[in-house]
Parts: structure tokens; C-alpha cells; sequence
């Protein structure tokens, strides 16, 4: 057998599209089989290498896939049939995409000579996600397959990452047509070279600007994790003494332990970060994108601030906020090559000047510092988070739902390392954490997972404790349980004289015996006394999933919090008190 | 302000319907689009109109940019340039109204180029201006169609928008 043999050996579509996810390392495969796909699960039967997760609903297949991304890097993989099992892997593709999250989604679609006919289960599925993906392609020629799951891999994991779709009719996979295999070791378009490096010269611009800062602050966002830049940035930042600030997608980019952090920005970030934002005369902003829930008004944004933005992504920079000095490229190499210059030129920003900025940011610590109702006889969400904290060493995946307790997560659990922090930042989608939780679990299995979750959020994926079950997933569920949709509360107490409309939820069921039916763990806890020692059981339960239904304080509201339409700096610190 | 965009498209199928989706998607103005192979035919050459201030024009650079099947494209009102659009008109020509519109095509170097016993058609190619002038110019004739190509535009001297 000669080396060219090998390389011709004869695949059939369904067997190609298993065998490059091998060949591209894919280690797990997260789906769900129906007709379309029905050849490719075949094939996906007759090998071992590439493994496959059956969830119980598309949507939790996306989200776990994704949640493998956040917390490696490398793309997640779906595969999902055609029409509705397309439809329901929508919502999981657009919370990748508004993240920036490398995934690759296969979707069966009807035998070639059906599209266009409204056949059984089509949907136009191209059409469908065109604005939500990265891209998306479809297969017209079974032998392309290798080629078009490479260009896949390149398109998502590289430049702004985001997820690929790609769209397989039928016959492009029949088992007894058989077609050379090839797998490509690179692609190369000439439409597409995302920028790697940053601009020489507009790096050395940057660097002046910054040594000449008196009130420099540095706010790092989610680019900073998915490029694997942190070791970078908190050199950086400790090289220069700088205030660090994360967004949302941030939080674990720079040691939330360390003095130099100064807690989240934006809608709910700390005092002291919006304060030291709005008044700082330079910002370096790292992987961030000047978002709606980080600027308030633009129109009052930072009036006095130099602003330093690096992205990889040139339509991210000058989008909402104009930035003085832009720099695209991919925020490691740029980090570096600024670390380079700042070492060459052994200068510092004014000590005095950046003494007494760290006066003022120490002073704007102490008026919020994140304080809450401790002495409160009811369950605080907030000192749940800090328990979770304690008991896990901060050192476990947090994979967040959407609503007050996600902001609790953020706010609380001080995230030390990145990649722990997986929460769906720009979609806002109810439903992901226990999906992600058991992706994370699932690729991660002696690391800690929790999934922090509330009584809304989790009935929207809950079906997934069965799948928890099959694989054996031992996730702890926290789920802070108020009764209410509370962020929606908390708005309608604001906004609308506390009328609550449709967001009290009645007949909630009784979730230990939920967790029990689906064979699992479920603890009860509604006296502050009973958390650790619950908290305790849980985490020593190690390889079972642990659901503890935590009621807490219903009345509790997220604070600090922007005050709609105000600068960055205007708040509410509590029910009573604004700036 | 008015722009014109050119872009150099991949060839491939749906590539058109995700550069028009993103202008659907974000809230950006088409005001003409032509789009066609060029010589070498795994490209598509696509010339569109839109208007928005600098910021919006910017953006709309960058996320054309972005897609995956855009391989060039440049802003034609960053330097000198040309622009044509092709426009058919028919009219309703009889009595006196048949010499005139015969001067009036004339008069704008158009063509008619369709006749019957009550009408005409006249083709009239130029800038977006100089049709909408013509248009103008044809007061009294009652116009039955019009069809126009929207504008078609490249850049002057030796600037080319090619691989």
C-alpha cells in the first residue's frame, strides 16, 4: 500500500463528514438524529473516534457546544436534522454569534432535487441563519464535503470567531455512493485574511498616548479570553499600574483577586468602575465593544477620555463610540508587541498623577463596594454567590442563565482564571446554563461545574436532566428561587409602580422531587443556616448532579444600576440612594 | 451623502442574498443595485447606491467587509469616477406630442428605439440626474413605463477595482 492509496481511499458523504470531525480532533459530537441526518448518524454508528451527545431538545445541543468553545477555544460541533431540528438549534447559533463563539453546525436538509418543494421537514435553513452566523454554506457535490467542513473549522475559529452552519441535503450523504477522501491541512480564500498583527505605527501612537495618561482605566471584554490574551493584559495592566475593568464577557481575563481590579462595568458593574470610567482621560480598550449595556448615553460617554480601541474586528471599532487611536488585530500579538515597546522604552506614566487616580478610584471603592442587606433574615442571592465562591475555591466553571442571578454570578464569585465565566452575554438566552454547564462538565469532568440558574431560566431547558443522567454530567445546579422573573420584576418595580405583569410564576413545580424523578439530587434550602452545609453535601456528591433549590429573598434587586439615559457614572446604589 | 459602492463578489450562490440581507438586517438605504458576472466568472461586479453620513458609510464598508464572499470593494466617491445608468421609457407619442418627444430625446442624445402607431420607447443612458432630468422634461407626455438599471459605476484614470 503505496502513501497515494491512502489518500484515495473511497468514502460515501455520510462517512466523510464523521471522518474529517475526526481528522479536524473533534472529540464530541452534540445532536439530535432525524431523517435528513439519518445516513451521517450511520456513520457516526460504525467508529469510535468521534462521540455523540444526545441531547433532549437541538437548542441544548447548541448550547453545550458552545460552552466547549468558551472554555477551550476550539469550536464545538452540532450536528441536527433538517426543518425543526434545524429551527431549534437557531437560538443556540445566534447566542454563539452575538458572543463571538466558534461553532460548527451541520443541519440535514431534503434530497437536493426536494428543495424549493416545501417537502417534509424543509426549511431554508441558509436563509434562516444568514443573519445570525458567521457563515454558512451548503453542500452541492458530496465530494466537497472534506473540503467544506475545513473552510468551516478556518471560518470559525479564526479572525472575530463565530459559528459556521452548513447545510447537508440528503443524497449528498447516500452510504452506497462513495467518493475520494481527502482532507485538506489548510484553507486559503482570497476573500478572507482576517488581520493578524496590529499596525506598527498606530501601536507606537497608542503607547505615547498611554505614558501621557494621568487617569488611564483599562477595559478588557470578551476578545481578551477568546484570544487567549489574558497573560498578556494583566502584564500589562501590572507593568503600568493600570485600574482594569472587565465587561460581562470579560470577567476572568485579569484576576478579579488582584488590587489593580476594580469589578465589572456597565449596566450592573461596580461603582468604582463606572465612576473610574467615566472620569478617566484614557481608555484602553482591549477586546471590548463600547455595547448598549456598557455606554449607557453615548451621547454623555466618558466626555473626556482618549480613547485606544483593539479588536480584531475593524466594524466593532468607531461603531457606537469613536475611537481616537484604532488598532486591528488580534489582541495577543498586539499586547505583546506593545509589552515589547513599553520594555524598550523603560518609561512609566507620571507616578504622582497615577498615585493620586488610585486615591480617587480607592475612594469611589468605598461608597458601594458591593455591599448588600447581610444582616437580612432571609436568604441574600448575593451571599449564596459568595458561599458557591468559598466552597469552590473560585476556581469553577460558572455557567450562568440570564436574569438577576447572572448578574449576582458576575457581580460575586470573583473570577480568577479565564474561560470559567460561560454566560450568554449578548443574546441574553434564558435556557443556556444547564446546557452549558453540561458541556463544560462533559470535556472538564474533575473540574467543578456550577450552573447558577433560577426558577425561570432552568424550566427552559430543563428536559436536559435526562440527558444529565445518560452521561453521568454531575453538575451542581444553583438555583436561586424568588418565585418571580426577577429581572423583570425588578423593571416593573422601577419603571412600572411594581405591577407584575406576567412575571410571578404560579405552579412552579417542586423541583427536589423534579431532580429525584429524573434521578438525580435535590436539596431544599430556605434558611440562610442550611447553605453550607448543603452547599457541603453537594460538592462532596462529586460525580452526581445535585440540584439545590435555594429560595431566596423575592424582594431583592440588582445594584449598582445605570440610571436609563444618564452618563456612565449615574446610578442607583440601592432602592433609596442614586448618584 | 449620496455613495457608490462597487464590490467584487464571489460567484456563489447566495452570496447576493447575505450582501442584501446585511443592508435589510442593519438598517442601511439601497437606492440602486446592478449586479452582474464580470470576465472572469467565478467574480460578480455589484454596483450599489446608498446615502448616510460618514459614520453609516463607514460601517457599511466594514460589515460588507466582513462577509466572507466580498473580495474587494471600494467607495467610487473617494475619488474621481464615472456612473451611467441605462433608462427605458415608453410613452404614449401621437399627434403633436410624437415630434416632441422625438426633439426632447434628441435634445438628451436618447434613442428611440420601439415604435408603434401611438407610441414610443426611447432609451437614454447617463447619469442618474440626467434621467431623472429627462424625465422632467417630458411634461405633457404621458409616460407608460419606466424601467430603469440603476447606476453602474467605475473609477476614473488608472484606479481599477480588480483581483
Amino acid at each position: 500500500m503505496t502513501s497515494q492509496t491512502k489518500q484515495t481511499e473511497m468514502l460515501s458523504g455520510a462517512a466523510m463528514v464523521i471522518r474529517a470531525l475526526a481528522d479536524e480532533g473533534v472529540e464530541y459530537l452534540y445532536g439530535y438524529p432525524g431523517g435528513a441526518v439519518l445516513h451521517i448518524y450511520d456513520a457516526l454508528f460504525q467508529q469510535s473516534k468521534v462521540k455523540h451527545v444526545l441531547v433532549r431538545h437541538e437548542q441544548a445541543a447548541t448550547h453545550m457546544a458552545d460552552a466547549y468553545a468558551r472554555a477551550t477555544g476550539k469550536a464545538g460541533v452540532v450536528l441536527v436534522t433538517s426543518g425543526p431540528g434545524a429551527t431549534n438549534a437557531v437560538t443556540g447559533i445566534a447566542t454563539a454569534y452575538m458572543d463571538s463563539i466558534p461553532m460548527v453546525v451541520l443541519t440535514g436538509q431534503v434530497m437536493s432535487h426536494l428543495i424549493g418543494d416545501d417537502a417534509f421537514q424543509e426549511t431554508d435553513m441558509l436563509g434562516i441563519s444568514r443573519p445570525i452566523c458567521k457563515h454558512n454554506m451548503s453542500v452541492r457535490r458530496p465530494e466537497d464535503i472534506p473540503a467544506i467542513i475545513k473552510k468551516a473549522f478556518y471560518i470559525a475559529q479564526s479572525g472575530r470567531p463565530g459559528p459556521v452552519v452548513i447545510d447537508i441535503p440528503k443524497d449528498m450523504t447516500i452510504p452506497s455512493q462513495t467518493f475520494p477522501y481527502h482532507y485538506p491541512s489548510e484553507v486559503k480564500l482570497r476573500s478572507y485574511q482576517p488581520k493578524l498583527k496590529g499596525h506598527s505605527g498606530q501601536i507606537k501612537k497608542a503607547i505615547t498616548a498611554l505614558l501621557a495618561a494621568k487617569k488611564p482605566i483599562l477595559y478588557a471584554g470578551g476578545g481578551v479570553i477568546m484570544g487567549g490574551a489574558s497573560d498578556e493584559l494583566t502584564e500589562l495592566a501590572q507593568l503600568l499600574n493600570l485600574p482594569v475593568t472587565n465587561t460581562l464577557m470579560g470577567l476572568g481575563c485579569y484576576p478579579a483577586s488582584d488590587k489593580q481590579f476594580i469589578g465589572m462595568l456597565g449596566m450592573h458593574g461596580s461603582y468604582e468602575a463606572n465612576q473610574t470610567m467615566h472620569h478617566a482621560d484614557l481608555i484602553l480598550a482591549v477586546g471590548a465593544r463600547f455595547d448598549d449595556r456598557v455606554t449607557n448615553n453615548t451621547k454623555k460617554f466618558c466626555p473626556d477620555a482618549t480613547i485606544i480601541h483593539i479588536d480584531i474586528d475593524p466594524a466593532s471599532i468607531s461603531k457606537t463610540i469613536n475611537a481616537h487611536i484604532p488598532i486591528v488585530g488580534l489582541v495577543k500579538p498586539v499586547l505583546s508587541e506593545m509589552l515589547e515597546l513599553l520594555q524598550q522604552k523603560k518609561k512609566k506614566l507620571d507616578s504622582a498623577a497615577l498615585k493620586k487616580w488610585w486615591q480617587q478610584i480607592d475612594e469611589w471603592r468605598a461608597v458601594h463596594g458591593g455591599r448588600y442587606d447581610s444582616d437580612s433574615p432571609l436568604l441574600k442571592p448575593q451571599y449564596v454567590i459568595e458561599q458557591v465562591s468559598k466552597i469552590t475555591k473560585g476556581n469553577a466553571f460558572i455557567c450562568s442563565d440570564v436574569g438577576q442571578h447572572q448578574m449576582y454570578a458576575a457581580q460575586y464569585y470573583g473570577f480568577n482564571k479565564p474561560n470559567r465565566w460561560i454566560n450568554s452575554g449578548g443574546l441574553g438566552t434564558m435556557g443556556f446554563g444547564l446546557p452549558a454547564a453540561m458541556g463544560v462538565k462533559l470535556n472538564f469532568p474533575d473540574d467543578d461545574v456550577v450552573c447558577v440558574t433560577g426558577e425561570g431560566s432552568i424550566q427552559m431547558n430543563i428536559q436536559e436532566l435526562s440527558t444529565c443522567k445518560q452521561y453521568g454530567l454531575g453538575v451542581k445546579i444553583i438555583n436561586l428561587n424568588n418565585g418571580y422573573l426577577g429581572m423583570v420584576k425588578q423593571w416593573q418595580d422601577m419603571n412600572y409602580e411594581s405591577r407584575y405583569a406576567s412575571s410571578y410564576m404560579d405552579s412552579l413545580p417542586d423541583f427536589v422531587k423534579l431532580a429525584e424523578a429524573y434521578g438525580h439530587v435535590g436539596i431544599r434550602v430556605t434558611e440562610p443556616e442550611q447553605l453550607m452545609p448543603a452547599l457541603e453535601r453537594a460538592f462532596a456528591l462529586k460525580d452526581q448532579l445535585v440540584f439545590l433549590d435555594i429560595h431566596i429573598d423575592p424582594k431583592e434587586h440588582v445594584y449598582p444600576m445605570q440610571i436609563p439615559g444618564g452618563a456612565m457614572n449615574e446610578m442607583f446604589l440601592s432602592k433609596t440612594e442614586r448618584t | 451623502m449620496r455613495h457608490i459602492i462597487s464590490v467584487l463578489l464571489e460567484n456563489e450562490s447566495g452570496a447576493l442574498a447575505r450582501l442584501v440581507g446585511l443592508f435589510a438586517q442593519r438598517g442601511y438605504n439601497i437606492d440602486s443595485l446592478t449586479v452582474a458576472p464580470t470576465e472572469d466568472a467565478t467574480l460578480s461586479r455589484l454596483t450599489l447606491v446608498t446615502h448616510g453620513n460618514d459614520q453609516v458609510i463607514e460601517q457599511i464598508t466594514k460589515q460588507l467587509h466582513k462577509l466572507i464572499e466580498v473580495v474587494k470593494l471600494t467607495d467610487l466617491n473617494d475619488a474621481p469616477h464615472l456612473e451611467r445608468e441605462l433608462m427605458l421609457v415608453k410613452v404614449k407619442a401621437s399627434g403633436a406630442q410624437r415630434d416632441e418627444v422625438k426633439r426632447c430625446a434628441d435634445i438628451f442624445r436618447g434613442q428611440i428605439i420601439d415604435v408603434t402607431a401611438s407610441t414610443y420607447t426611447v432609451q437614454l443612458v447617463g447619469t442618474s440626474d440626467k434621467l431623472d432630468a429627462f424625465i422632467q422634461a417630458l411634461t405633457g407626455t404621458p409616460i407608460l413605463e419606466v424601467v430603469r438599471s440603476g447606476v453602474s459605476g467605475i473609477a476614473r484614470g488608472e484606479k481599477t477595482l480588480a483581483l
